[in-house]
């Protein structure tokens, strides 16, 4: 049994080196890393298909890292480490944690990486060389401006909101805030849900940006009140878990305006089924090509890209999209929704 | 006269280690074998090749004159050759019902039984306690308490009634008393004399020398890997037995 | 204490050579017990007592906090509904947990059943009656694995269902590509999946067919585990292996098919999952292996196999649902939601062994 234990240990070793060999050999070509928050989440999946689809044409050799969970900052330290000792020349990271991640994302520019924020802004800002997002506080105003167009009279509004989870990950509190914001509410302290005292808002319940979350969330808070007319969900999993539980109460029908942000096909479709009201579309794919095109013209010439005039990042865009526009506020419809869709 | 269980020139090695060398034993019937030897000498291997627990390398075993093999305890049970282990084999959150029929359960007649496999969980309540009170185990009051809540001697004599109530033609049982206070060692002791009078042949292993001299009818002494002779305690004394035993001194007839 | 007692009942002798003096020195000790004492006995006499009282207590406690909004037929036939998927899913957990083992895989074999009978149903467009049997068979089969693996290896369950629970979920992530099915796409493809979330309502309760089905399954497993041979030997296994081996129980094949019924009825738990969610849903009960476990827990079942009464798990579900819905009414923040749950365990498990202090 040992000399086994002793022979398979040497063939592994064997193959290990074979292995390395032409990676070693074939080194000339450019190296990147992508991490993001998770692999769960659909709207990372599609940003990791973008990169991935992006690195293949341009020939760059992409390696793909994710946490477990939103939230999981550790995974995410442990990646760029891996990162800066692999040789890669750039990262492009969508941080968990956007203020702590700084510290290593530092020693990788220290290295001589080409560091890219993707979907959320570090903190600060500049501690990326670039940053390609999304305004998740600008989503989140544009579905609040839009359900306050829609709804007429919002004295009468009676809001549910249904959010992430109680870690308030910056991704949950930028799309809350911005919600309200839009709506007309006070936010109070606008880096944090939960602390606003409008008496139209009902509460806010965790949903972990699913379904099943979504649906608990969404009865917990017909209990406190079954007169909610608005709902506000951070994601569309989540939103349609909440259109269960209405449907379930005898709702679907009461004219209840679900609001939501992502903008994935799903997401996309259910607008077009009446299930969520409006949605604020983001682009993940268009984020992670931009990225990875950066990340080359790092590594082949040193240019960093420039950021959108006006502002401190890439804006890569958001569009309301609902078949009901409000006046005031921008939107496109489901058919071009579908078009620009990700999932 | 023909003995119940007879084992005949049994040899077992592990290794280089020989643990028995063309050992022999008799069991008949009416009778309390007492078996004693020092540790290493084999004993304990001969009872495992007895009840199952360890197949010889050669020899022969003998069950009312018919030869026997058994690949596992369970085929020695199964021929009638009961063990009551040194740890008791129950199980502590069991009822005492329960613990009495544990794999060989009664199933309820007909329908229930057989299709939906329900077990007659009164029937077998009323067959254990039939079983404890023909040995005289009138302590227990309830059958539904739990193996734990009984004491050492209460669980001793639960297994002793285990093995005796299935059409048992031997029991074979490993240090009864050992971990047991006096009182409830008189108990256990009683109750062999209890099982032998309902006709069932006991092997008693154990290093208690008062307890085998006085339940014994005749006493096997294990030595070297082979039986070194069989006494009858009442012409024998304890320290000649274990004068034998370690080899301090012959034996009268070898 | 209580064997001394026990012995000087054994032996009347005993008493009347010692003398009347001592003897009232001993009948004071025996009147000892107070109230406490008495309530000890017969929770100890009656251990799923526990649970039960717990949840009375609670459902009290929140009514009087909470008021009319917990205390309505509707909210609590709601609870039943919110805890009807932990609840299947504690019930799996249970089985194995009877064994002295645990399953850390159960939400994600769940799941995974969920995501074949989905995607073979709605996306591949094969009727959804034989989707539905894949996922019963992917069920038994991940059970059977964990228990192939747990057997075959003599593994601790901990670290065998550690790594599965790793490997069927990434099973489900690649199987389902991380994207959800739809409600809308199950309703008009294979609507039979949403069977079991079908409702009936009753004087203003409302009742999922799911529910139903979760109380059945209780019901079903309390039956085989208290009439039935292998119910006896699941016990058996789990209380002391070896002696289960020496009474002639093949306890390899016994754990074998514990671990597969568990995964039979996870695969249920996965059919009902769709009717209660309405998607299938890839993300969603991550964290349902440790609710099961919390459910168990509460319930009274110990971690070490061998006793506890399988509806002490339905109790637990229902125990935390009502926490849950209850400090959610009276408006506590989802952060003391949290702390509360965990206090609750503490508790739990602390008043469990209190009450087992007697026999030890």
């Amino acid at each position: 049994m040992r000399k086994l234990s002793l022979v398979l240990a040497s063939l592994m070793a064997v193959a290990f080196t074979f292995a390395t060999v032409p990676a070693k050999a074939g080194s000339h070509a450019i190296e990147a890393c992508l991490i993001t928050k998770t692999d769960i989440n659909p709207f990372f999946v599609k940003m990791k298909e973008g990169a991935k689809a992006k690195a293949d044409e341009l020939g760059i050799k992409l390696s793909t890292f994710a946490g477990k969970i939103d939230g999981d900052h550790e995974t995410q330290v442990k990646a760029v480490e891996t990162c800066i000792a692999s040789g890669a020349s750039g990262i492009l990271i969508a941080a968990s944690d956007t203020k702590a991640i700084t510290t290593p994302l530092q020693q990788a520019r220290d290295a001589g990486l080409l560091v890219i924020a993707l979907d959320t802004p570090l903190e600060p800002i500049t501690a990326a060389d670039s940053t390609f997002a999304t305004d998740n506080f600008k989503a989140g105003k544009l579905i609040g401006e839009w359900a306050a167009a829609s709804f007429g009279d919002t004295s009468k509004a009676i809001i549910a909101m249904l959010n992430l989870n109680i870690s308030q990950p910056s991704v949950d509190v930028l799309r809350d805030q911005g919600f309200l914001t839009g709506f007309g509410i006070d936010t109070k302290d606008i880096t944090r849900w939960g602390d606003e005292d409008d008496p139209r808002i009902v509460g806010n319940e965790p949903t972990n940006g699913n379904e099943e979350g979504g649906r608990d969330a969404m009865e917990k808070l017909l209990q406190k009140n079954p007169d909610i007319n608005v709902v506000y969900t951070l994601n569309e999993p989540a939103a349609a878990g909440a259109y269960e539980a209405l449907k379930a109460a005898g709702k679907a029908d009461d004219g209840i305006l679900i609001v939501s942000v992502d903008g994935g096909c799903p997401g996309v479709q259910d607008v077009k089924d009446g299930v969520i009201g409006a949605t604020s579309q983001q682009y993940p794919l268009l984020m992670a090509s931009l990225g990875v095109e950066a990340i080359k013209a790092w590594a082949e010439n040193g240019t960093k890209p420039a950021n959108t005039p006006g502002l401190d990042f890439f804006d890569t865009g958001v569009n309301l999209v609902t078949d009901q526009p409000a006046s005031g506020v921008p939107s496109i419809d489901t058919k071009e929704g579908m078009d620009r869709c990700w999932g | 006269m023909q003995p119940v269980l007879q084992a005949k020139a049994i040899n077992k090695r592990y290794g280089k280690v020989v643990a028995l060398d063309n050992a022999d034993l008799e069991l008949y019937k009416d009778e309390v074998l007492g078996v004693i030897g020092d540790n290493g000498a084999g004993k304990s291997t001969l009872i495992k090749a007895l009840c199952g627990a360890v197949q010889p390398d050669s020899g022969e075993i003998l069950l009312d004159g018919n030869k026997v093999t058994f690949g596992s305890p369970i085929e020695a049970r199964k021929t009638g050759i009961e063990t009551v282990y040194q740890n008791l084999a129950l199980s502590p959150a069991l009822t005492i019902a329960d613990n009495m029929f544990l794999g060989r359960e009664i199933h309820k007649k007909g329908f229930m039984g057989k299709f939906l496999r329900f077990l007659d969980q009164s029937g077998m309540q009323e067959l254990a306690r039939t079983k404890l009170s023909e040995l005289g185990l009138l302590t227990i009051q309830n059958i539904n308490q739990q193996v734990e809540t009984l004491s050492g001697g209460q669980r001793q004599g639960v297994a002793v009634a285990r093995a005796a109530a299935f059409g048992t033609k031997v029991i074979i049982m490993d240090e009864p008393t050992a971990a047991l206070g006096v009182k409830e060692s008189r108990r256990v002791l009683e109750l062999i004399g209890e099982v032998k009078s309902r006709g069932i042949p006991i092997i008693l292993i154990s290093h208690n020398m008062p307890h085998v001299f006085e339940v014994s009818d005749r006493i096997h002494i294990h030595r070297l890997g082979k039986r070194l002779c069989v006494i009858n305690p009442k012409d024998n004394s304890m320290s000649d037995a274990v004068a034998y035993m370690t080899g301090a001194k012959e034996p009268p007839n070898s | 204490m209580s064997d001394i007692s026990k012995d000087l009942q054994d032996q009347p002798k005993f008493q009347d050579e010692i003398g009347s003096k001592d003897q009232d020195h001993h009948t004071f000790e025996l009147e000892k017990p107070n109230t406490l004492k008495k309530i000890q006995n017969f929770l100890h006499g009656n251990p799923t007592m526990v649970p039960v009282i717990i949840l009375f207590v609670s459902v009290a406690a929140f009514g009087l906090i909470a008021g009319g909004k917990f205390f309505s037929a509707f909210n609590l036939s709601l609870i039943i509904q919110q805890v009807t998927i932990v609840g299947i899913l504690a019930a799996a957990q249970t089985l194995i947990i009877l064994t002295a083992g645990i399953d850390l895989s159960v939400a994600a074999i769940m799941v995974l059943a969920s995501v074949f009978m989905g995607k073979l149903s709605v996306q591949m467009g094969l009727p959804t009656s034989f989707a539905i049997m894949v996922g019963m068979a992917s069920g038994a089969i991940c059970g059977y694995i964990n228990g192939w693996l747990v057997t075959k290896f003599r593994l601790p369950p901990f670290i065998v269902t550690l790594g599965t629970w790793n490997v069927f979920f990434a099973l489900v992530i690649f199987f389902s590509g991380s994207q959800s099915i739809r409600a809308r796409d199950i309703e008009a493809n294979a609507p039979l999946l949403h069977f079991f979330g079908k409702s009936v309502k009753v004087y203003g309760a409302q009742f999922t067919y799911g529910s139903f089905l979760m109380i059945l399954i209780f019901i079903i497993l309390w039956f085989v585990l208290n009439k039935t041979a292998w119910g006896r030997h699941v016990y058996a296994v789990g209380d002391d292996k070896d002696a289960a081996e020496l009474s002639g129980i093949r306890t390899d094949r016994m754990l074998l098919s514990v671990y597969t019924v568990a995964g039979v009825i996870l695969a249920l738990g996965a059919w009902v999952s769709i009717g209660r969610v309405g998607s299938v849903s890839p993300t969603s009960f991550y964290e349902g292996n440790l609710d099961s476990i919390t459910a168990v827990v509460i319930g009274g079942t110990s971690l070490f196999g061998g006793r506890g009464s399988i509806v002490g798990a339905l109790f637990g579900a229902l125990i935390v649902g009502v926490f849950s819905s209850g400090l959610s009414i009276a408006g506590l923040d989802v952060l003391w939601q949290r702390f509360a749950l965990g206090c609750l365990i503490i508790m739990a498990v602390g008043l469990d062994q209190w009450i087992r202090r007697i026999s030890n």
